[in-house]
């Protein structure tokens, strides 16, 4: 067989204290290119071809850190930021609560990248076109012998020698193993074109019927055909014929409070502001100002409405009129509405409506100061350093 | 009968060679299926056969089909959800913390306890998947961005679940596979057969037998062990918590998660003892699954039978100690109840029975064995079935009682569960080595260099 390149030479020792022996002699003779097959792992065989220990374990070590510390922050994200889930004063990041989902995925992503590495970086597997394989020797060293193989590329290579050295050490059934002739496989054959369309398909059909037609069948379908009513529908069960209940008479939404000063248009002598101008206070006045009253009223409260031409302007509220209001005033017509302006009742809660009146308050005082607020704003520029000029 | 336990006994009895080795276990692949083979997969096919059709039923008409009610909502689908859990844990034992604890005897039953794992894990998974009554929309358990914008709630214990049984089948299926490489060499240059070839060289991934893939396997080998250790012990410590979390007297209760764990090796030894018992004698395989193996493992049955024993009395205590009345209720509910009948059905066949084990002629005796590891099986499902329906049957609101009846739906399934588990057990015996090649080889008789003196020095 000239025309075939040699790969090396192997012989089958016939026990396990025979192949130990010649493994510790062909590396004493200075063989580089050499290996072993055994049925099973040899105690002690590490020690003779003086073999690295494997690194493999960085693998899982850093993998599973990574694993570790990837899961804790994504349970974290979804749970505190993405959606925050607000149940019953829980907080948003309970690390006992995490420990499970983060153990158990350290331990999958530490197993696969390590299963993994073995396979691809340190076999190079799967390589199921090695010369040995499907050779007298590899039918042996896989079943009851052990074997050596010295490869052709080896420095000290010699066929003739390696032969008699091989036998010398008391191998038998000496086997010469050949490359294999190199075959190169065409990728995109017309038969595998053809076969990858067929999955493309296949695999489009099924989506598309269970997607959009198994749903749509018994029982998948049950969820969106049941018994029920829905909301504008009529009812053949109910006198009224609405399919929607009215709440009973005299119910509350939760959390509402009745209005009881109606057809009073000022409440200033029952109560008033019950509220400090504090910053918190502004702050809450300013961002509910700023959603439900600018619109109309314009950002600073000087009645210019980004809705022009499309709803009549709201006034300004720098009018004398306006700044003569009093507070219970101002926050009846919040409540009740006037003229154009409709009720806010149901959108601006007791608390923000005092807010916003807190707010325009500021909003006026800003448009027409008196001089004392210009001392009051130098003093408190010159104590935090700050110089007006 | 004297024996010497001072001297580890021969892992292998006979001393046969390797080749007899390779060829006693590779026969049952190689050979035809016998009659009673089909006999026995006819039957399991129909238990499963039974099975799909009473889940098409309930996926159907819905859980109203079962006997669940309020308030024993889960039920039987929860009972053997937590059984097969438990049934898989002997396997992982075997394999990672055996290994791991240098036991040796454990390479002639490791491969059949994982398979065992996989399979109990499968059945396991069915349970809960089917209980949503929508198991189509069961993917909304995984973590993925969808356009709901909604992620799974992290810090519930039934979500723990869903990640502690995915990733507990995945390890001990590529644990598994792992331990397989090799063996499917030996497979594929036995073979004659060229579909059989293809099959085995693709699975082997072109497996060498080389040192230098020995030292890696072996390593691998090692990490896959020390991190299926800790694992095995968490995944049904977080089955527990889907109880110990809750706040039902009966449920909420800290020492679930060992007395589950416990609970959990007893079944699983018990199940591969059952299974292993016929294995042995049809396969003939009496020489390598030896009467030491099954001593050895009746030992741990003991062990874990007295674990889960302690338990049972620490309920007791616990109940009285907690000063609590819905506790001590729930305590005299189970012993004395409507379900008295289970809890004394499972005191008897856990507690009572394994204690036998602690005479030699029982542990030593198969039949004697077989009769046991069986009763601890039932024992260990009613074990599931007394916590889950007798806390849950009467809660806190006496008018809500109510007696939980299975139907035939809930036993069809049931029943073809283990239908599913035995044709997945016997088709894995007939189309893979049972016992693990490489693993029994190494520790047959001289298979380890002596280092016999004088020559060594050269």
């Amino acid at each position: 067989m000239p025309d075939k390149k040699l790969f090396g030479i192997a012989a089958l020792f016939d026990s396990p204290d025979s192949i130990i022996k010649a493994a510790k002699k062909i590396k004493e003779a200075g063989y580089k290119n050499y290996d072993i097959n055994t049925p099973y792992p040899i105690h002690g065989m590490d020690d003779v071809v003086a073999a690295k220990p494997s690194r493999l374990g960085y693998v899982t070590l850093f993998i599973g850190f990574s694993a570790a510390a990837f899961i804790l922050s994504f349970m974290w994200w979804t749970l505190a930021i993405n959606y925050p889930l607000i149940v019953g004063g829980k907080p948003f990041f309970p690390l006992p609560a995490f420990i499970p989902i983060t153990f158990e995925f350290t331990v999958l992503l530490g197993v696969l990248s390590t299963v993994f590495g073995m396979f691809a970086i340190v076999f190079n597997l799967p390589f199921n076109s090695h010369p040995l394989l499907d050779t007298e020797y590899m039918r042996n060293v896989t079943s009851d012998k052990y074997g050596a193989v010295i490869e052709a590329d080896d420095p000290q290579f010699d066929e003739i020698k390696v032969k008699a050295y091989l036998k010398s050490l008391g191998g038998n059934s000496i086997e010469l193993i050949f490359q294999l002739e190199d075959v190169k496989q065409k990728v995109f054959e017309p038969k595998f074109l053809v076969f990858l369309t067929v999955v493309a398909i296949l695999s489009a059909a099924a989506t598309y019927i269970s997607i959009d037609k198994l749903m749509y069948i018994p029982p998948f379908d049950f969820m969106q055909n049941q018994k029920k009513g829905s909301a504008q529908a009529e009812s053949s069960f109910f006198t009224d014929k609405r399919e929607m209940r009215k709440p009973a008479e005299g119910s509350v939404a939760r959390g509402f409070i009745p209005y009881e000063f109606t057809g009073i248009t000022d409440t200033n002598q029952f109560y008033g502001n019950p509220l400090l101008p504090s910053k918190k206070v502004l702050e809450l006045g300013q961002s509910k100002f700023l959603a439900f009253c600018s619109p109309c009223h314009g950002d600073y409260a000087d009645g210019s409405s980004r809705l022009r031409a499309l709803f009549p302007p709201g006034p300004t509220l720098h009018s004398e009129r306006v700044i003569g209001f009093t507070d219970g005033k101002i926050y009846n017509i919040i409540t009740n509405g006037q003229n154009i302006m409709p009720s806010y009742a149901s959108q601006i809660t007791r608390e923000e409506r005092w807010s916003i009146i807190i707010y325009i308050r500021v909003l006026q005082r800003a448009q027409n100061p008196k001089t004392s607020d210009f001392t009051t704003i130098n003093e408190i520029n010159k104590e935090s350093g700050n110089v007006q000029n | 009968m004297t024996k010497d336990y001072s001297v580890e006994p021969e892992i292998i009895d006979g001393n046969p060679s390797l080749k007899a080795l390779d060829d006693v276990i590779i026969k049952p692949i190689d050979e035809k299926p016998s009659k009673k083979y089909h006999i026995v997969l006819s039957i399991m096919v129909t238990l499963l056969l039974i099975m799909a059709v009473c889940v098409g039923l309930t996926f159907y008409h819905g859980i109203g089909l079962w006997g669940n009610n309020q308030p024993v909502a889960w039920a039987f689908d929860i009972t053997n959800f937590v059984f097969w859990v438990g049934i898989g844990h002997a396997g992982t034992l075997i394999s990672a913390i055996l290994y791991l604890l240098r036991q040796q005897w454990r390479n002639g039953i490791a491969r059949f306890a994982e398979a065992m794992t996989i399979f109990a894990v499968i059945c396991a998974g069915l349970f809960p998947i089917i209980h949503t009554g929508r198991p189509w929309l069961a993917g909304y358990l995984i973590p993925y961005p969808n356009q709901h914008l909604i992620w799974p709630n992290f810090i519930s214990p039934l979500v723990w679940d869903v990640f502690a049984v995915s990733t507990y089948l995945t390890v001990s299926l590529v644990f598994w596979y792992v331990g397989l490489i090799p063996d499917f060499a030996t497979l594929r240059d036995r073979t004659t057969n060229k579909v059989k070839k293809t099959i085995y060289s693709i699975f082997s991934l072109g497996w060498r037998s080389s040192n230098r893939h020995w030292k890696h396997y072996e390593k691998v080998y090692m990490i896959l062990a020390g991190l299926a250790t800790p694992l095995v012990l968490s995944v049904h410590t977080v089955v527990s918590w889907d109880f110990a979390v809750a706040v039902i007297p009966g449920w909420h209760s800290s020492i679930f998660p060992p007395y589950f764990v416990a609970g959990a090796i007893f079944s699983g030894f018990a199940m591969v003892s059952t299974v292993l018992i016929f294995v042995r004698k049809v396969f003939n395989l009496e020489h390598i699954i030896t009467i030491d193996h099954i001593e050895k493992m009746n030992k741990i049955i003991l062990l874990t039978g007295s674990m889960v024993g302690y338990a049972y009395i620490i309920e007791w205590f616990m109940a009285w100690y907690s000063g609590t009345p819905f506790e001590l209720f729930t305590a005299m509910n189970r012993a004395f109840g409507p379900y008295a009948w289970a809890y004394w059905i499972m005191v008897s066949c856990n507690v009572f029975f394994p204690q036998l084990f602690w005479f030699k002629k029982v542990r030593r005796s198969v039949l004697v064995t077989l009769m046991i590891v069986i009763l601890v099986n039932v024992g260990m499902w009613f074990e599931r079935f007394v916590i889950i329906v007798s806390s849950l049957n009467r809660d806190f609101l006496p008018s809500s009682w109510h007696y939980f009846k299975p139907t035939i739906v809930d036993f069809g399934i049931l029943f073809g569960s283990f239908g599913l588990f035995f044709t997945l057990i016997l088709l894995f015996s007939k189309t893979l080595p049972v016992v693990s090649l490489a693993e029994i080889k190494s520790v047959a008789k001289d298979a380890q260099p002596i280092y016999s003196g004088g020559e060594h020095d050269a």
